[in-house]
């Protein structure tokens, strides 16, 4: 019966992927085990296509794997220079248009962003760094927020809305006023009914969700991507030492 | 206060020498000499001329990421401010560190203390030492010493390495690790560690010794000369020991005056500023700290090797206890002022960390998982430790939100400013004054400078609310224009 349902396939890079009705092309691509870089995706949320960072060329038009329902016979390129070239830059982009310092941050070696910035060879910037001036809220006895590193992935809107039911956080602005925002009537995280075991406290990509007092309990050499690149880590969970109760 | 030679009284009409950047030490200092027709020397500055601002932005920063923020003040001693600003976090996190995590840190700091050490001395020192102070610019250099000396800079560079591996080892990686948090270590030095440093050990013991000898031989050749080079009394200050033995880590303050009598002894380093004011002059990015009780004329004061070499009442190993009773003894105590005597007792200390990383690598202790504790929160740290440097002290304030809110940093070459100036104006007396400059005669300023291995990097993480003072004169002296920018940081005519 399975075998008669996974019978319809695509291609990517040349291998053919089978795939089941209602499965994007991420979907497909990571149960086959193929890599397509993405940093806003988890296969636990509905996806968003916000990053970007997973568009793949789909029978010659560009799209983003993780929207793109997958569709008998569709011939998909991912691993190619000119993607991987696009890649760099939005995540170049990321960068610059937040304050991502890697040397002092305590996620560095399981940021997500990091790691898929070395999986691209990012070696600089490249663009001018904007500088934002960006909130820091420590308001919360557990939680720390720092907004300087939000990447505008939703993952915690996401979370906090489908699994922790409490819809803590939410979108605001347009453009590159874009900017996550508390639900709380003071704009602090202290003032939301937001806790440490919640899903959303667990999701964030890079540092921008960080439980208090944790930083760097995990030696150089035991993080995330320390010996293995984002590719080989894929979907599973950002290792986080677990949350200390006080 | 102005001290001789700080201020000429007429500068108008006299030449200016800089000598800019002062070379072979760390970060950008430049050196400003006004002489006269005569070439006697007027005025004489050692001036530090970049800019930091690590003190500024931290606020606002969680207080577990500052130890690895700032230990970004510097490539060569980060573990210093590591340490330093972890000591500080202990304290806020009401931290009583386990046994295991202090001999953790301590062997992490020893490693730092060799690497350091062998850097300053082979790499920027030895050139002066080995081939004098006038010798062919071209020669004077690291590549000079492996041309000449190739055993001897073979020696550095595994010095140098060795320490460097302790560092990985204890900390995760050889620069800017992460293995000190809050209340302990991250990690224990494994088996496997611990077998892979004691494999070198007895060689790098035995290679520190070497430098001793070297030292003492280069020393002895000239003693007048060393003793006489730049030479001043001042008081020292240090942290040692409950029993007065030499301590890097941990202990209490200590400072003597020029005398050797005591200012003050086993002081609680949290009250520090009961002690130690900081003053702000308008020509230089570094602050100019001095003892409260003798005031801002008197009370300037030295730190470093030289210092806990003199102010020790032991040194707590065997080989550099019995090189420090030579030091004391040579002369009849002739070398414990002298400026370049910085040299001697930076390599005891460098036998001193061989020493003591051997005895901690033999203790099981460092195997243990016992790494971290906590307590009672606070909302105020110290932390002081002896970095290569000398005395190192980092404060913190945090809100209840444990966001830091201030930050105070007296780093070991701030201590020196007034020393290194001091220093400066006397080699400018003893060996500029009255001469035609030659470009040798100019690297004797620097040579007194580097004696103190001054890391003008860590020395200016201040920023924004230094007063300055700026002056518009025309060709005869006249005063046009002067602009002020108060401590508030308000402009004013």
């Amino acid at each position: 019966m399975g075998a008669l349902v996974m019978s319809k396939a695509i291609t990517i890079d040349g291998k053919s992927v089978s795939f089941i009705d209602g499965q994007t092309i991420m979907d497909a691509a990571l149960a086959a085990g193929v890599y397509i870089p993405h940093l806003c995706h988890n296969p636990e949320f509905e996806p968003h296509g916000n990053c970007k960072l997973c568009i793949v060329s789909v029978n010659g038009r560009n799209m983003t794997a993780c929207t793109m329902p997958a569709a008998e016979d569709m011939v998909v390129a991912s691993n190619t220079p000119e993607l991987d070239s696009d890649r760099q830059a939005l995540v170049q982009m990321l960068f610059v248009e937040g304050n991502h310092i890697c040397p002092a941050c305590e996620a560095s070696g399981n940021c997500q962003l990091q790691a898929a910035a070395y999986y691209l060879k990012m070696l600089s910037p490249h663009f001018m760094h904007f500088y934002p001036p960006r909130e820091v809220d420590a308001s919360h006895p557990d939680i720390f927020l720092d907004l300087n590193r939000c990447i505008l992935c939703e993952l915690c809107v996401r979370a906090s809305r489908e699994v922790d039911g409490k819809n803590v956080f939410g979108i605001s602005g347009r453009g590159i006023g874009t900017h996550l925002v508390v639900n709380a009537a003071s704009g602090r995280l202290g003032d939301t009914n937001f806790a440490v075991t919640d899903r959303a406290a667990q999701v964030c990509p890079t540092g921008a969700i960080l439980i208090k007092r944790q930083g760097y309990k995990i030696p150089i050499g035991q993080r995330t991507f320390d010996h293995k690149k984002i590719s080989e880590v894929q979907m599973e969970p950002v290792k986080r030492t677990e949350p200390e109760h006080e | 206060m102005t001290f001789a030679l700080e201020t000429a009284a007429h500068p108008e009409n006299l030449k200016r020498i800089v000598i800019e950047p002062v070379t072979r030490v760390e970060g950008h200092g430049k050196v400003t000499l006004l002489m006269d027709e005569d070439n006697r020397v007027h005025q004489a500055r050692f001036h530090i001329v970049e800019f930091r601002g690590f003190e500024k932005f931290v606020q606002g920063r969680p207080f577990w990421e500052v130890p690895v923020l700032v230990q970004r003040l510097c490539g060569i001693c980060p573990v210093s401010h590591n340490l330093a600003a972890c000591k500080a976090m202990d304290m806020i996190i009401g931290a009583t560190v386990p046994v295991a995590a202090d001999k953790l840190r301590r062997l992490m700091h020893m490693g730092q203390i060799l690497q350091s050490h062998a850097l300053h001395f082979f790499h920027l020192s030895a050139p002066d030492l080995l081939f004098g102070f006038d010798a062919a610019v071209g020669k004077r250099n690291i590549a000079g010493i492996v041309a000449a000396y190739p055993d001897i800079a073979r020696q550095g560079v595994g010095l140098r390495r060795y320490g460097q591996e302790v560092i990985r080892l204890t900390s995760g990686k050889r620069v800017h690790g992460t293995g000190v948090i809050p209340g302990g270590m991250n990690k224990n030095l494994s088996l496997d560690e611990r077998d892979y440093l004691l494999k070198e050990i007895d060689q790098i013991i035995a290679w520190s010794q070497a430098a001793v000898e070297l030292i003492k031989v280069i020393y002895s050749e000239r003693p007048d000369f060393h003793n006489s080079f730049g030479f001043y009394r001042s008081s020292f200050m240090s942290l040692v020991r409950e029993d007065g033995a030499l301590d890097l880590y941990h202990g209490g303050l200590r400072a003597r005056d020029e005398h050797g009598q005591t200012i003050f002894d086993h002081v609680d380093y949290t009250h520090y500023w009961d002690y130690i004011h900081e003053e702000v002059k308008s020509w230089s990015y570094m602050k100019f700290p001095f003892i409260r009780a003798r005031g801002r004329e008197q009370g300037w004061y030295r730190v470093g090797p030289l210092a806990r070499i003199n102010n020790c009442d032991f040194i707590p190993t065997r080989l550099a206890e019995a090189e420090r009773k030579i030091f004391k003894e040579f002369g009849g105590g002739s070398a414990t002022q002298a400026t370049l005597a910085y040299h001697w007792a930076r390599m005891i200390e460098m036998l001193h960390a061989a020493e003591t990383i051997q005895e901690l690598l033999h203790d099981p202790d460092l195997q243990s998982d016992d790494l971290v504790s906590s307590g009672e929160r606070q909302l105020r740290g110290v932390g002081v430790i002896e970095a290569p440097r000398g005395t190192l002290i980092h404060h913190y304030r945090i809100n209840e939100d444990e966001q830091i809110v201030r930050a105070n940093l007296i780093v070991s070459t701030t201590h020196n400013n007034q020393a290194m100036n001091e220093a400066v104006r006397q080699v400018a007396l003893q060996y500029l004054d009255g001469q035609q400059l030659t470009e040798g005669l100019l690297n004797h300023i620097e040579v007194a400078i580097r004696a103190f291995d001054p890391c003008l990097s860590c020395a200016t993480h201040a920023i924004g609310k230094m007063p300055l003072e700026v002056e518009l004169m025309d060709a005869a002296g006249a005063l046009i224009q002067r602009l002020i920018k108060d401590s508030d940081g308000q402009c004013r005519a």
